[in-house]
């Protein structure tokens, strides 16, 4: 049987059009989300040691630096970086999801899964409950605009107030636990994708994704469930 | 002892069948009886073939030529998995795998850089292209040299080899999600880029041969690794690491990912 070659197609010549770039962006932006974590859920932490300690804590990131800083500067430097980190793992993962889609126009009828993990498998549509559950948690607890107890509360109050209602907490810890799913494929994803991978360093690898989306999801879980069954109130 | 007649199989298939390009697609089913466990897949659909062309039907099209499992010729997917259910080509598959009375549904690869011929047999001519966009070297490398004249540490000459054993049969882009080509474009760019002879080129390499594979429309790797679960050739996962780091070091080096 004869083919006609097909055309050479030219390639985009844009950093930004090639695939690993993309990748790159998604694991950077990834890392710096991470590291926010660890931070966050230290802090939150702080609920254990009661309303004071843990109302302080809030105040302390918002008076950073001063008085040689004005208020809040410290606040808004990482909430910028945070912004761009997001919207920039957004687009990469946009990006990417397009090309995949171009990448096979005619489905199979019969496709089975040989060995991709659960967790690597719902990391599009984990990322994208994640990103409303970010949208939901900032009108909850940081503005307060959803909150039981309003905007007009210390953060302990809307802690507490938010955690003590079964359905929210729900929606809290399904949150966790695929924010874990994500982690757990992202992070050897991230570290295949800067190139640091190899087969010796596999298991390594593996169990630094395991450790740290374990940490991050109990880490998490801790204080909302403690609310829920009445340990802190 | 059984006897060899009642050890044979019948099958009930269910093919893609297009004639063309331009044409659409269906699934056709066919029954195949006297199936021996001994024949290869390909053997299996050759008996098929002789059938419909005796019936004044047309035969089915697949692509297979040495049926040693060395040339990537050969290639579909079975029941929804590339080269069927042993890590193997499907020329080198046997019938023994699959037992009396199954319905096997057969594919060709399904990727948008992989357009259908005809029935199962795709262009993989992206592939070429893709190699031709920087999987070479230029130096003139004449007769076989003195093998100590240029020293390759093993370990490097053994990770250049497993990369080299790929066969381009693009089984990884059929069963990768994404329909990515990146696990082929990793075992190019890694034989070369870990010899000696592959040095003056490696940065303009792996920026050219990933711009290609993105402008034949293939996917990006998501590191699912479904790729490297069916390659007849077991390439390694790591081999994608080694591209993302030679791209990213060539980047650092002021690269630009043209061709």
């Amino acid at each position: 049987m004869t083919t006609q070659p097909a055309q050479r197609r030219a390639p985009k010549t844009g950093r930004f059009d090639n695939s690993v770039v993309k990748k790159t962006v998604m694991a950077v932006s990834g890392i710096i989300m991470i590291l926010y974590l660890l931070a966050h859920m230290v802090g939150n932490l702080k609920a254990f040691s009661g309303p004071e300690s843990f109302n302080s804590y809030s105040g302390w990131i918002r008076t950073i630096g001063e008085p040689a800083l004005p208020a809040q500067t410290a606040l808004w430097i990482i909430r910028l970086v945070l912004l761009a980190a997001v919207v920039l793992h957004f687009w990469a993962a946009i990006s990417l999801w397009r090309q995949a889609r171009r990448a096979r126009p005619v489905p199979y009828v019969t496709k089975k899964r040989v060995q991709q993990s659960f967790a690597s498998r719902t990391v599009r549509w984990g990322g994208l409950i994640l990103a409303l559950f970010i949208i939901w948690h900032i009108l909850d607890l940081t503005l307060g605009a959803v909150n039981p107890v309003g905007h007009d509360s210390t953060p302990y109050d809307r802690l507490v107030a938010s955690f003590s209602n079964i359905p929210i907490t729900l929606f809290y810890v399904v949150s966790m636990v695929l924010l874990g799913l994500h982690l757990r494929h992202g992070i050897f994803a991230a570290t295949q994708t800067l190139g640091q991978t190899n087969k010796r360093r596999e298991r390594a690898v593996n169990g630094l994704a395991y450790l740290v989306a374990g940490v991050i999801t109990v880490g998490f879980l801790l204080v909302p469930l403690s609310v829920a069954f009445g340990l802190i109130d | 002892m059984t006897s060899t007649e009642t050890r044979t199989m019948s099958l009930t298939l269910r093919i893609w069948r297009q004639r063309d390009r331009t044409k659409k697609g269906k699934m056709v089913t066919y029954h195949v009886t006297d199936v021996s466990p001994d024949m290869s897949f390909l053997e299996m659909l050759d008996v098929l073939n002789e059938k419909l062309i005796l019936d004044g039907d047309d035969p089915v099209a697949f692509d297979h030529d040495c049926r040693e499992g060395i040339c990537g010729s050969c290639g579909l997917m079975i029941n929804g998995i590339a080269h069927g259910p042993e890590q193997t080509t499907v020329c080198q598959l046997h019938m023994r795998s699959f037992s009396d009375g199954d319905v096997l549904d057969i594919e060709p690869w399904r990727a948008g850089g992989f357009p259908v011929v005809k029935d199962l047999a795709v262009d993989r001519s992206a592939f070429d292209r893709i190699i031709s966009a920087g999987g070479f070297i230029s130096a003139p490398t004449g007769t076989a040299p003195e093998a100590h004249s240029t020293p390759v540490p093993k370990k490097n000459s053994d990770a250049a080899f497993d990369a080299a054993t790929c066969i381009g049969c693009g089984a990884c882009v059929a069963a990768c999600p994404n329909g990515s080509a990146m696990l082929f474009t990793a075992a190019k760019v890694s034989h070369l880029g870990l010899m000696p002879q592959g040095q003056p080129e490696r940065d303009s390499r792996v920026l050219k041969m990933v711009a290609q594979q993105d402008a034949e429309d293939f996917g990006g790797c998501s590191n699912i690794g479904e790729c490297s679960a069916v390659c007849p050739k077991g390439i390694s996962m790591e081999t994608i690491s080694r591209l993302n780091h030679d791209l990213l070091g060539a980047l650092r080096a002021g690269g630009v990912p043209t061709s």
